[in-house]
Protein backbone atom coordinates (compact mmCIF):
# COMPACT_ATOMS: atom_id res chain seq x y z
CA UNK A 1 0.00 0.00 0.00
CA UNK A 2 1.36 3.39 -0.75
CA UNK A 3 -0.02 6.78 0.23
CA UNK A 4 -2.43 8.49 -2.40
CA UNK A 5 -0.44 11.38 -1.93
CA UNK A 6 2.39 12.88 0.25
CA UNK A 7 1.26 14.35 3.54
CA UNK A 8 2.16 18.10 4.22
CA UNK A 9 3.74 17.79 7.52
CA UNK A 10 7.39 16.24 5.73
CA UNK A 11 6.21 12.59 6.11
CA UNK A 12 4.94 12.75 10.31
CA UNK A 13 1.45 11.68 8.85
CA UNK A 14 0.12 9.52 6.58
CA UNK A 15 -2.14 11.06 3.43
CA UNK A 16 -5.55 11.81 5.88
CA UNK A 17 -3.53 10.85 9.28
CA UNK A 18 -4.78 7.03 9.13
CA UNK A 19 -2.73 4.64 7.85
CA UNK A 20 -3.58 2.60 5.06
CA UNK A 21 -4.42 -0.65 6.86
CA UNK A 22 -6.56 1.13 9.68
CA UNK A 23 -8.43 2.94 6.32
CA UNK A 24 -8.78 -0.76 4.90
CA UNK A 25 -10.47 -1.97 7.75
CA UNK A 26 -12.74 1.07 8.04
CA UNK A 27 -13.20 0.78 4.15
CA UNK A 28 -14.37 -2.93 4.30
CA UNK A 29 -17.08 -1.99 7.59
CA UNK A 30 -18.12 0.49 5.07
CA UNK A 31 -18.78 -1.75 2.38
CA UNK A 32 -20.39 -4.01 5.19
CA UNK A 33 -22.52 -1.56 6.08
CA UNK A 34 -23.62 -0.47 2.56
CA UNK A 35 -24.05 -4.01 2.03
CA UNK A 36 -26.22 -4.01 4.53
CA UNK A 37 -28.10 -1.00 4.77
CA UNK A 38 -28.58 -0.02 8.89
CA UNK A 39 -26.67 -2.67 10.18
CA UNK A 40 -24.41 -1.81 12.62
CA UNK A 41 -21.30 -2.87 11.74
CA UNK A 42 -18.51 -3.25 14.39
CA UNK A 43 -14.69 -1.57 13.58
CA UNK A 44 -12.00 -1.01 15.35
CA UNK A 45 -12.40 2.32 16.05
CA UNK A 46 -8.77 4.32 16.11
CA UNK A 47 -7.88 6.92 19.25
CA UNK A 48 -7.62 10.04 17.51
CA UNK A 49 -6.39 13.27 18.19
CA UNK A 50 -9.61 14.76 19.35
CA UNK A 51 -12.03 14.02 21.74
CA UNK A 52 -14.76 11.48 21.96
CA UNK A 53 -17.73 13.28 21.03
CA UNK A 54 -16.02 15.60 18.38
CA UNK A 55 -16.37 13.45 15.85
CA UNK A 56 -13.55 10.49 16.06
CA UNK A 57 -16.15 8.12 14.19
CA UNK A 58 -16.97 10.64 11.28
CA UNK A 59 -13.37 11.63 11.36
CA UNK A 60 -11.95 8.10 10.55
CA UNK A 61 -14.61 7.43 7.75
CA UNK A 62 -13.69 10.43 6.42
CA UNK A 63 -10.63 9.91 6.61
CA UNK A 64 -10.77 6.57 5.10
CA UNK A 65 -12.75 7.30 1.58
CA UNK A 66 -11.29 10.64 1.09
CA UNK A 67 -8.81 11.04 -1.93
CA UNK A 68 -6.45 13.70 -3.35
CA UNK A 69 -9.13 15.38 -5.80
CA UNK A 70 -12.01 15.19 -2.69
CA UNK A 71 -13.50 18.46 -1.86
CA UNK A 72 -14.37 18.68 1.38
CA UNK A 73 -17.33 20.59 3.59
CA UNK A 74 -17.28 20.07 7.34
CA UNK A 75 -20.61 21.42 9.23
CA UNK A 76 -21.77 21.87 12.93
CA UNK A 77 -24.93 22.12 13.20
CA UNK A 78 -25.40 23.08 9.82
CA UNK A 79 -22.72 26.29 10.04
CA UNK A 80 -19.60 25.95 8.49
CA UNK A 81 -17.86 28.33 10.75
CA UNK A 82 -18.14 26.85 14.37
CA UNK A 83 -15.68 24.66 16.39
CA UNK A 84 -15.97 21.67 15.67
CA UNK A 85 -16.54 22.31 12.11
CA UNK A 86 -13.28 24.47 11.83
CA UNK A 87 -11.31 22.22 13.94
CA UNK A 88 -12.16 19.26 11.42
CA UNK A 89 -11.53 21.13 8.28
CA UNK A 90 -8.32 22.29 9.52
CA UNK A 91 -7.31 18.83 10.42
CA UNK A 92 -7.57 17.73 6.86
CA UNK A 93 -5.79 20.63 5.48
CA UNK A 94 -3.40 19.67 7.18
CA UNK A 95 -2.76 15.92 6.92
CA UNK A 96 -4.31 15.67 3.54
CA UNK A 97 -3.81 18.90 2.10
CA UNK A 98 -7.39 18.42 0.19
CA UNK A 99 -9.45 21.27 -0.90
CA UNK A 100 -11.92 22.51 1.45
CA UNK A 101 -15.01 24.22 0.75
CA UNK A 102 -18.22 25.68 2.21
CA UNK A 103 -20.16 25.42 0.01
CA UNK A 104 -22.77 22.56 -0.41
CA UNK A 105 -22.88 22.15 -4.17
CA UNK A 106 -19.11 22.20 -4.72
CA UNK A 107 -17.92 19.64 -2.12
CA UNK A 108 -17.51 15.76 -3.00
CA UNK A 109 -17.79 14.78 0.72
CA UNK A 110 -19.74 16.47 3.53
CA UNK A 111 -18.89 15.57 7.60
CA UNK A 112 -21.59 16.44 9.46
CA UNK A 113 -22.58 16.88 13.20
CA UNK A 114 -26.34 17.32 13.57
CA UNK A 115 -27.55 18.30 10.31
CA UNK A 116 -27.95 17.66 6.40
CA UNK A 117 -27.77 20.74 3.89
CA UNK A 118 -30.91 21.93 3.06
CA UNK A 119 -29.67 21.96 -0.84
CA UNK A 120 -30.59 18.60 -1.97
CA UNK A 121 -27.12 16.15 -2.45
CA UNK A 122 -26.17 14.47 -5.73
CA UNK A 123 -25.07 11.18 -6.80
CA UNK A 124 -21.85 11.83 -6.96
CA UNK A 125 -21.82 13.19 -3.09
CA UNK A 126 -21.27 11.49 -0.03
CA UNK A 127 -22.75 12.38 3.56
CA UNK A 128 -20.41 11.18 6.49
CA UNK A 129 -22.39 11.82 9.94
CA UNK A 130 -20.96 11.80 13.35
CA UNK A 131 -22.73 9.37 15.53
CA UNK A 132 -22.38 9.71 19.51
CA UNK A 133 -24.78 6.53 20.17
CA UNK A 134 -25.64 4.44 17.12
CA UNK A 135 -27.97 1.83 19.39
CA UNK A 136 -31.31 3.55 19.06
CA UNK A 137 -33.03 0.70 21.22
CA UNK A 138 -29.95 1.56 24.26
CA UNK A 139 -32.05 3.81 26.73
CA UNK A 140 -34.83 0.83 27.02
CA UNK A 141 -32.85 -1.81 26.50
CA UNK A 142 -29.46 -1.30 28.18
CA UNK A 143 -27.84 -4.34 27.39
CA UNK A 144 -25.38 -5.09 24.10
CA UNK A 145 -26.19 -8.58 23.84
CA UNK A 146 -29.80 -8.05 24.35
CA UNK A 147 -30.23 -5.25 21.54
CA UNK A 148 -27.91 -7.08 19.42
CA UNK A 149 -30.59 -10.23 19.51
CA UNK A 150 -33.39 -7.68 18.88
CA UNK A 151 -32.08 -6.35 15.69
CA UNK A 152 -30.92 -9.62 14.14
CA UNK A 153 -34.55 -10.79 15.04
CA UNK A 154 -35.79 -7.79 14.03
CA UNK A 155 -38.10 -7.17 17.21
CA UNK A 156 -38.32 -3.48 17.64
CA UNK A 157 -41.79 -3.22 19.60
CA UNK A 158 -40.06 -1.34 22.18
CA UNK A 159 -38.70 1.36 19.95
CA UNK A 160 -42.50 1.95 20.01
CA UNK A 161 -43.03 1.88 23.36
CA UNK A 162 -40.57 4.87 23.68
CA UNK A 163 -42.97 6.72 20.97
CA UNK A 164 -46.07 5.61 22.92
CA UNK A 165 -44.42 6.96 26.31
CA UNK A 166 -44.23 10.44 24.30
CA UNK A 167 -47.27 10.74 23.20
CA UNK A 168 -48.57 9.75 26.81
CA UNK A 169 -46.78 11.92 28.56
CA UNK A 170 -46.75 14.60 26.03
CA UNK A 171 -49.71 14.78 24.07
CA UNK A 172 -47.24 14.31 20.78
CA UNK A 173 -44.36 12.19 19.45
CA UNK A 174 -42.08 14.50 21.64
CA UNK A 175 -38.65 13.27 19.91
CA UNK A 176 -36.72 15.71 17.80
CA UNK A 177 -34.25 14.79 17.17
CA UNK A 178 -32.44 11.09 16.96
CA UNK A 179 -35.84 9.90 15.74
CA UNK A 180 -35.77 6.56 15.04
CA UNK A 181 -35.94 5.22 11.28
CA UNK A 182 -36.50 1.89 9.56
CA UNK A 183 -34.12 1.26 6.82
CA UNK A 184 -35.12 -0.76 3.90
CA UNK A 185 -37.98 -2.37 5.69
CA UNK A 186 -35.54 -3.84 7.92
CA UNK A 187 -33.00 -2.41 10.62
CA UNK A 188 -33.88 0.24 13.08
CA UNK A 189 -31.35 2.72 12.91
CA UNK A 190 -30.90 5.89 15.01
CA UNK A 191 -30.04 8.83 12.24
CA UNK A 192 -27.05 10.31 14.72
CA UNK A 193 -28.39 13.55 16.40
CA UNK A 194 -30.05 15.44 13.42
CA UNK A 195 -33.02 17.27 13.71
CA UNK A 196 -36.35 14.97 12.38
CA UNK A 197 -36.48 17.97 10.53
CA UNK A 198 -34.37 16.09 8.24
CA UNK A 199 -35.70 12.43 8.35
CA UNK A 200 -37.30 12.96 5.58
CA UNK A 201 -34.36 14.03 3.51
CA UNK A 202 -32.72 10.67 4.50
CA UNK A 203 -35.48 8.59 2.61
CA UNK A 204 -34.33 8.07 -0.67
CA UNK A 205 -31.30 10.17 -0.86
CA UNK A 206 -29.26 10.68 -3.81
CA UNK A 207 -26.06 10.30 -2.07
CA UNK A 208 -24.26 7.89 -0.03
CA UNK A 209 -25.01 8.22 4.02
CA UNK A 210 -22.32 7.04 5.75
CA UNK A 211 -22.52 6.87 10.09
CA UNK A 212 -19.33 6.76 12.18
CA UNK A 213 -19.28 6.20 16.17
CA UNK A 214 -15.88 6.42 17.14
CA UNK A 215 -16.70 5.93 20.96
CA UNK A 216 -19.09 3.15 20.28
CA UNK A 217 -17.36 1.80 17.35
CA UNK A 218 -20.15 1.31 15.43
CA UNK A 219 -20.26 2.14 11.09
CA UNK A 220 -23.70 2.14 9.24
CA UNK A 221 -24.86 3.01 5.85
CA UNK A 222 -27.50 4.19 3.79
CA UNK A 223 -26.71 3.67 -0.01
CA UNK A 224 -28.66 5.81 -2.51
CA UNK A 225 -31.71 6.13 -3.24
CA UNK A 226 -32.49 3.95 0.14
CA UNK A 227 -36.27 3.87 1.34
CA UNK A 228 -35.94 5.24 5.10
CA UNK A 229 -39.48 5.31 7.13
CA UNK A 230 -39.51 7.23 10.27
CA UNK A 231 -41.36 4.97 12.57
CA UNK A 232 -44.93 6.26 14.26
CA UNK A 233 -48.63 5.27 14.87
CA UNK A 234 -51.20 4.99 12.36
CA UNK A 235 -53.14 7.88 14.48
CA UNK A 236 -49.87 9.43 15.56
CA UNK A 237 -48.11 10.08 11.95
CA UNK A 238 -44.92 11.23 11.79
CA UNK A 239 -44.50 15.08 11.62
CA UNK A 240 -40.99 17.81 11.55
CA UNK A 241 -41.08 20.71 13.27
CA UNK A 242 -42.81 23.53 11.79
CA UNK A 243 -41.48 27.15 12.19
CA UNK A 244 -44.32 30.21 11.89
CA UNK A 245 -42.00 32.78 10.71
CA UNK A 246 -39.44 32.71 7.70
CA UNK A 247 -35.52 33.12 8.25
CA UNK A 248 -34.64 36.70 9.40
CA UNK A 249 -32.08 36.91 6.90
CA UNK A 250 -32.73 35.19 4.14
CA UNK A 251 -36.35 34.97 4.07
CA UNK A 252 -36.39 31.26 3.27
CA UNK A 253 -39.50 28.96 4.37
CA UNK A 254 -39.40 25.63 5.08
CA UNK A 255 -35.70 25.45 6.28
CA UNK A 256 -34.36 24.58 9.51
CA UNK A 257 -34.16 27.39 11.91
CA UNK A 258 -32.20 28.15 14.66
CA UNK A 259 -32.50 31.17 17.44
CA UNK A 260 -30.30 33.45 17.58
CA UNK A 261 -30.13 36.20 20.66
CA UNK A 262 -28.85 39.51 19.73
CA UNK A 263 -28.90 41.96 22.50
CA UNK A 264 -29.33 41.53 26.46
CA UNK A 265 -32.13 43.29 26.29
CA UNK A 266 -34.63 40.09 24.46
CA UNK A 267 -33.63 41.46 21.12
CA UNK A 268 -33.66 37.70 19.05
CA UNK A 269 -34.32 36.07 15.11
CA UNK A 270 -34.00 32.89 13.56
CA UNK A 271 -31.95 32.11 10.98
CA UNK A 272 -31.40 29.75 8.87
CA UNK A 273 -28.82 26.82 10.55
CA UNK A 274 -27.85 26.06 7.11
CA UNK A 275 -25.53 28.95 6.79
CA UNK A 276 -23.84 28.21 3.17
CA UNK A 277 -27.57 27.92 1.93
CA UNK A 278 -28.44 31.36 3.30
CA UNK A 279 -25.51 33.21 2.33
CA UNK A 280 -26.50 32.12 -1.00
CA UNK A 281 -29.88 32.84 -0.71
CA UNK A 282 -29.00 36.48 0.42
CA UNK A 283 -26.36 36.61 -2.26
CA UNK A 284 -29.28 35.92 -4.99
CA UNK A 285 -30.65 38.97 -3.57
CA UNK A 286 -33.26 37.43 -0.97
CA UNK A 287 -33.43 39.58 2.12
CA UNK A 288 -35.05 38.61 5.60
CA UNK A 289 -37.02 40.92 7.70
CA UNK A 290 -34.69 41.04 10.15
CA UNK A 291 -32.37 41.86 7.72
CA UNK A 292 -32.25 46.09 8.28
CA UNK A 293 -31.58 44.90 11.72
CA UNK A 294 -27.76 46.53 12.63
CA UNK A 295 -27.52 43.77 14.93
CA UNK A 296 -28.45 41.18 12.62
CA UNK A 297 -26.22 42.29 9.66
CA UNK A 298 -23.31 41.78 12.19
CA UNK A 299 -23.80 38.60 12.78
CA UNK A 300 -24.77 38.41 8.85
CA UNK A 301 -21.32 40.18 8.29
CA UNK A 302 -19.46 38.21 10.65
CA UNK A 303 -20.54 34.99 8.41
CA UNK A 304 -19.38 36.37 5.56
CA UNK A 305 -16.20 37.80 6.36
CA UNK A 306 -15.34 34.26 7.31
CA UNK A 307 -16.01 33.19 4.05
CA UNK A 308 -13.60 35.46 2.13
CA UNK A 309 -11.16 34.02 4.89
CA UNK A 310 -11.28 30.54 3.50
CA UNK A 311 -7.98 29.77 1.77
CA UNK A 312 -7.78 29.89 -1.76
CA UNK A 313 -6.58 26.65 -3.51
CA UNK B 1 -62.99 -22.93 24.25
CA UNK B 2 -62.70 -26.01 22.42
CA UNK B 3 -59.12 -26.16 23.87
CA UNK B 4 -60.67 -26.48 27.32
CA UNK B 5 -62.01 -30.11 26.50
CA UNK B 6 -59.08 -30.98 24.74
CA UNK B 7 -57.32 -34.46 25.28
CA UNK B 8 -53.99 -34.15 24.48
CA UNK B 9 -51.94 -32.10 26.55
CA UNK B 10 -50.86 -28.48 26.22
CA UNK B 11 -47.42 -29.66 27.53
CA UNK B 12 -45.29 -32.70 27.57
CA UNK B 13 -42.24 -33.30 29.43
CA UNK B 14 -40.25 -36.05 29.65
CA UNK B 15 -37.27 -36.90 31.61
CA UNK B 16 -36.49 -33.09 32.22
CA UNK B 17 -32.55 -33.08 34.32
CA UNK B 18 -30.51 -30.06 34.84
CA UNK B 19 -27.24 -30.58 36.43
CA UNK B 20 -25.16 -27.54 37.85
CA UNK B 21 -21.70 -29.04 37.48
CA UNK B 22 -22.14 -32.21 39.43
CA UNK B 23 -24.83 -30.83 41.85
CA UNK B 24 -28.68 -31.85 40.34
CA UNK B 25 -31.27 -28.80 39.79
CA UNK B 26 -33.72 -31.15 38.87
CA UNK B 27 -33.79 -35.12 37.85
CA UNK B 28 -36.25 -37.08 35.87
CA UNK B 29 -38.93 -34.93 35.73
CA UNK B 30 -41.52 -35.85 33.36
CA UNK B 31 -45.49 -34.88 33.77
CA UNK B 32 -48.14 -33.53 31.13
CA UNK B 33 -50.25 -30.67 31.02
CA UNK B 34 -53.78 -29.90 30.03
CA UNK B 35 -55.30 -26.83 28.13
CA UNK B 36 -56.75 -25.09 31.57
CA UNK B 37 -55.13 -27.23 34.26
CA UNK B 38 -53.21 -25.29 36.79
CA UNK B 39 -50.57 -27.29 38.18
CA UNK B 40 -48.77 -26.49 41.17
CA UNK B 41 -44.88 -27.06 41.30
CA UNK B 42 -44.81 -27.27 45.84
CA UNK B 43 -41.38 -27.82 47.89
CA UNK B 44 -38.93 -26.42 50.16
CA UNK B 45 -36.05 -23.93 48.89
CA UNK B 46 -33.08 -25.38 46.90
CA UNK B 47 -35.84 -28.23 46.14
CA UNK B 48 -35.24 -27.47 42.18
CA UNK B 49 -38.97 -26.12 42.09
CA UNK B 50 -37.35 -22.81 40.34
CA UNK B 51 -34.51 -24.64 37.84
CA UNK B 52 -37.26 -26.85 36.95
CA UNK B 53 -39.69 -23.69 35.53
CA UNK B 54 -36.96 -22.25 34.12
CA UNK B 55 -36.10 -25.42 32.13
CA UNK B 56 -39.91 -25.37 31.27
CA UNK B 57 -40.19 -21.84 30.30
CA UNK B 58 -36.79 -22.12 28.00
CA UNK B 59 -34.94 -19.92 30.18
CA UNK B 60 -32.88 -22.54 30.71
CA UNK B 61 -31.39 -25.45 28.72
CA UNK B 62 -31.55 -28.70 30.40
CA UNK B 63 -29.01 -31.29 30.22
CA UNK B 64 -31.18 -34.00 29.37
CA UNK B 65 -34.79 -34.70 28.63
CA UNK B 66 -37.43 -33.17 26.19
CA UNK B 67 -39.96 -31.08 26.15
CA UNK B 68 -42.69 -30.57 23.54
CA UNK B 69 -45.45 -27.82 23.29
CA UNK B 70 -48.51 -27.66 21.11
CA UNK B 71 -48.27 -24.94 19.10
CA UNK B 72 -51.25 -22.97 17.80
CA UNK B 73 -51.71 -25.15 14.62
CA UNK B 74 -52.05 -28.15 16.88
CA UNK B 75 -48.74 -29.45 16.30
CA UNK B 76 -46.27 -30.79 19.20
CA UNK B 77 -42.76 -28.98 18.84
CA UNK B 78 -39.78 -29.83 21.16
CA UNK B 79 -39.32 -26.25 22.93
CA UNK B 80 -35.29 -26.70 22.42
CA UNK B 81 -35.16 -27.26 18.82
CA UNK B 82 -37.10 -24.48 17.94
CA UNK B 83 -35.37 -21.59 16.42
CA UNK B 84 -34.83 -18.33 18.90
CA UNK B 85 -36.69 -16.46 16.87
CA UNK B 86 -39.47 -18.63 17.23
CA UNK B 87 -39.30 -19.53 20.99
CA UNK B 88 -39.36 -15.49 21.76
CA UNK B 89 -42.12 -15.04 19.23
CA UNK B 90 -43.87 -18.03 22.08
CA UNK B 91 -42.65 -16.06 24.79
CA UNK B 92 -44.43 -12.58 24.45
CA UNK B 93 -47.31 -13.56 22.37
CA UNK B 94 -48.38 -17.51 23.43
CA UNK B 95 -46.82 -17.51 26.93
CA UNK B 96 -46.05 -15.47 30.18
CA UNK B 97 -44.11 -15.26 32.73
CA UNK B 98 -44.95 -13.59 36.10
CA UNK B 99 -41.76 -13.25 38.36
CA UNK B 100 -41.49 -13.07 41.84
CA UNK B 101 -40.29 -9.82 42.31
CA UNK B 102 -42.56 -7.36 40.14
CA UNK B 103 -39.72 -5.41 38.83
CA UNK B 104 -38.20 -8.00 36.93
CA UNK B 105 -40.78 -8.59 34.93
CA UNK B 106 -41.39 -4.94 34.46
CA UNK B 107 -40.25 -1.83 32.73
CA UNK B 108 -40.00 0.06 35.94
CA UNK B 109 -39.16 3.32 33.56
CA UNK B 110 -41.99 3.37 31.61
CA UNK B 111 -45.50 4.28 32.28
CA UNK B 112 -48.34 1.20 33.64
CA UNK B 113 -50.03 1.76 30.20
CA UNK B 114 -46.79 1.32 28.13
CA UNK B 115 -45.61 -1.32 30.10
CA UNK B 116 -49.12 -3.57 29.37
CA UNK B 117 -48.84 -2.04 25.47
CA UNK B 118 -45.43 -3.69 25.13
CA UNK B 119 -46.29 -6.90 24.00
CA UNK B 120 -49.33 -5.27 21.57
CA UNK B 121 -46.72 -3.51 20.25
CA UNK B 122 -44.32 -6.26 19.93
CA UNK B 123 -46.80 -8.25 17.79
CA UNK B 124 -47.27 -5.14 15.54
CA UNK B 125 -49.80 -3.03 16.65
CA UNK B 126 -49.46 0.26 15.52
CA UNK B 127 -52.38 2.29 16.64
CA UNK B 128 -52.13 4.79 19.77
CA UNK B 129 -55.88 4.54 20.55
CA UNK B 130 -56.34 0.81 20.62
CA UNK B 131 -53.33 0.49 21.79
CA UNK B 132 -53.96 2.43 24.83
CA UNK B 133 -57.67 1.40 25.70
CA UNK B 134 -56.55 -2.12 25.47
CA UNK B 135 -54.04 -1.05 28.05
CA UNK B 136 -56.95 0.85 30.05
CA UNK B 137 -59.22 -2.41 29.78
CA UNK B 138 -56.54 -4.85 31.30
CA UNK B 139 -55.43 -2.32 33.75
CA UNK B 140 -59.37 -2.25 34.75
CA UNK B 141 -59.38 -6.25 34.81
CA UNK B 142 -56.49 -6.44 37.71
CA UNK B 143 -57.73 -3.76 39.06
CA UNK B 144 -55.45 -0.66 38.61
CA UNK B 145 -57.68 2.57 38.20
CA UNK B 146 -57.21 4.02 34.59
CA UNK B 147 -55.76 7.49 36.35
CA UNK B 148 -52.71 5.36 37.23
CA UNK B 149 -51.94 4.65 33.39
CA UNK B 150 -49.51 7.09 32.87
CA UNK B 151 -47.79 6.72 36.24
CA UNK B 152 -44.10 4.19 36.31
CA UNK B 153 -44.49 1.21 38.30
CA UNK B 154 -41.64 2.79 40.99
CA UNK B 155 -44.79 4.58 42.24
CA UNK B 156 -46.87 1.31 42.52
CA UNK B 157 -47.22 -0.70 45.78
CA UNK B 158 -45.91 -4.23 45.79
CA UNK B 159 -49.58 -5.48 45.37
CA UNK B 160 -50.18 -3.20 42.41
CA UNK B 161 -46.87 -3.75 40.35
CA UNK B 162 -47.59 -7.40 40.35
CA UNK B 163 -51.20 -6.84 39.18
CA UNK B 164 -49.68 -4.78 36.73
CA UNK B 165 -47.40 -7.41 35.90
CA UNK B 166 -50.27 -10.51 35.28
CA UNK B 167 -52.05 -7.24 33.06
CA UNK B 168 -48.94 -7.08 31.06
CA UNK B 169 -48.57 -10.96 30.43
CA UNK B 170 -51.92 -11.70 29.80
CA UNK B 171 -52.97 -8.61 27.52
CA UNK B 172 -51.93 -10.95 24.06
CA UNK B 173 -54.16 -13.78 25.63
CA UNK B 174 -51.06 -16.18 26.30
CA UNK B 175 -52.26 -20.25 26.30
CA UNK B 176 -49.92 -20.88 28.62
CA UNK B 177 -48.69 -18.79 32.32
CA UNK B 178 -45.74 -19.81 34.40
CA UNK B 179 -45.58 -17.90 37.65
CA UNK B 180 -42.49 -17.96 40.54
CA UNK B 181 -43.86 -17.18 43.59
CA UNK B 182 -46.66 -15.07 42.59
CA UNK B 183 -47.64 -13.97 46.13
CA UNK B 184 -43.65 -13.95 47.95
CA UNK B 185 -43.05 -10.59 50.00
CA UNK B 186 -47.26 -9.40 49.93
CA UNK B 187 -48.65 -9.06 52.95
CA UNK B 188 -51.53 -11.40 53.64
CA UNK B 189 -54.53 -9.41 52.61
CA UNK B 190 -53.11 -8.11 49.32
CA UNK B 191 -52.04 -11.81 49.03
CA UNK B 192 -55.69 -13.06 49.52
CA UNK B 193 -57.06 -9.99 47.03
CA UNK B 194 -54.03 -11.47 44.26
CA UNK B 195 -55.07 -14.60 44.84
CA UNK B 196 -58.97 -14.19 44.08
CA UNK B 197 -58.21 -12.02 41.12
CA UNK B 198 -55.66 -14.90 39.74
CA UNK B 199 -58.26 -17.55 40.37
CA UNK B 200 -60.40 -15.31 38.21
CA UNK B 201 -58.73 -14.56 35.52
CA UNK B 202 -57.18 -18.45 35.26
CA UNK B 203 -60.79 -19.14 35.60
CA UNK B 204 -62.10 -16.91 32.79
CA UNK B 205 -59.35 -16.83 30.44
CA UNK B 206 -59.31 -20.73 30.39
CA UNK B 207 -55.16 -20.45 30.92
CA UNK B 208 -53.00 -23.42 31.61
CA UNK B 209 -50.49 -22.44 34.63
CA UNK B 210 -47.66 -23.75 35.82
CA UNK B 211 -47.36 -22.02 39.81
CA UNK B 212 -44.19 -22.75 41.69
CA UNK B 213 -45.08 -21.78 45.35
CA UNK B 214 -43.70 -23.10 48.64
CA UNK B 215 -47.17 -21.81 50.39
CA UNK B 216 -49.54 -24.66 50.07
CA UNK B 217 -52.35 -22.65 50.96
CA UNK B 218 -51.27 -20.79 47.58
CA UNK B 219 -51.57 -24.14 45.60
CA UNK B 220 -54.62 -25.61 47.63
CA UNK B 221 -56.81 -22.43 46.01
CA UNK B 222 -55.45 -22.43 42.69
CA UNK B 223 -54.55 -25.45 41.52
CA UNK B 224 -56.06 -28.21 40.53
CA UNK B 225 -52.96 -30.87 40.68
CA UNK B 226 -49.71 -30.66 42.55
CA UNK B 227 -46.32 -31.65 42.52
CA UNK B 228 -44.09 -32.27 45.19
CA UNK B 229 -40.45 -31.64 44.93
CA UNK B 230 -37.37 -32.69 47.53
CA UNK B 231 -33.85 -32.52 46.44
CA UNK B 232 -34.29 -32.21 42.75
CA UNK B 233 -36.70 -35.12 42.40
CA UNK B 234 -40.68 -35.49 42.04
CA UNK B 235 -41.44 -37.17 45.00
CA UNK B 236 -45.42 -37.00 45.28
CA UNK B 237 -48.17 -36.08 42.48
CA UNK B 238 -51.68 -35.81 42.45
CA UNK B 239 -54.91 -33.78 42.53
CA UNK B 240 -54.26 -30.99 45.18
CA UNK B 241 -56.96 -31.87 47.58
CA UNK B 242 -55.92 -35.44 47.34
CA UNK B 243 -52.10 -34.46 48.17
CA UNK B 244 -53.15 -32.00 51.19
CA UNK B 245 -55.62 -33.84 52.92
CA UNK B 246 -53.78 -37.44 52.39
CA UNK B 247 -50.45 -37.13 51.66
CA UNK B 248 -47.97 -40.25 51.15
CA UNK B 249 -45.16 -39.65 51.46
CA UNK B 250 -43.80 -38.93 54.57
CA UNK B 251 -42.08 -35.76 53.57
CA UNK B 252 -45.12 -34.66 52.11
CA UNK B 253 -47.01 -35.16 55.37
CA UNK B 254 -44.41 -33.26 57.59
CA UNK B 255 -45.02 -30.57 54.32
CA UNK B 256 -48.51 -30.29 55.47
CA UNK B 257 -48.12 -30.80 58.75
CA UNK B 258 -45.90 -27.47 59.26
CA UNK B 259 -48.48 -25.67 58.33
CA UNK B 260 -48.63 -22.91 60.68
CA UNK B 261 -52.33 -22.86 62.27
CA UNK B 262 -54.17 -19.30 63.25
Amino acid sequence: MTAQQKPLDEGEYNFAYLDEQTKRMIRRAILKGIAVPGYQVPFASREMPMPYGWGTGGVQVTASILGADDCLKVIDQGSDDTTNAVAIRGFFEKTAGVETTFETSKASIIQTRHRIPEKDLREDQIIVFQVPIPEPLRFLEPRETETRKMHALEEYGLMHVKLYEDIAKNGHIATTYAYPVLVNNRYVMDPSPTPKFDNPKIDKMAALQLYGAGREKRIYAIPPYTEVKSLDFEDYPFEVQKFDKPCGLCGAENVYLDEVILDDKGGRMFVCSDSDYCEERREAGHLGPMAADPNAMTLAGGTSDQHSEEPAR
Amino acid sequence: MTDFFSDDPLLQVNGVTRYYGDRIGCRNVSFQLWPGEVLAIVGESGSGKTTLLNCLSTRLAPTAGAIEYRMRDGAMRNLYQLGEAERRLLMRTDWGFVHQNAADGLRMTVSAGANVGERLMAVGDRHYGHIRETATDWLGRVEIEADRIDDDPRSFSGGMRQRLQIARNLVTHPRLVFMDEPTGGLDVSVQARLLDLLRRLVADLGLSVVIVTHDLAVARLLSHRIMVMRHGEVIETGLTDQVLDDPREPYTQLLVSSILQV
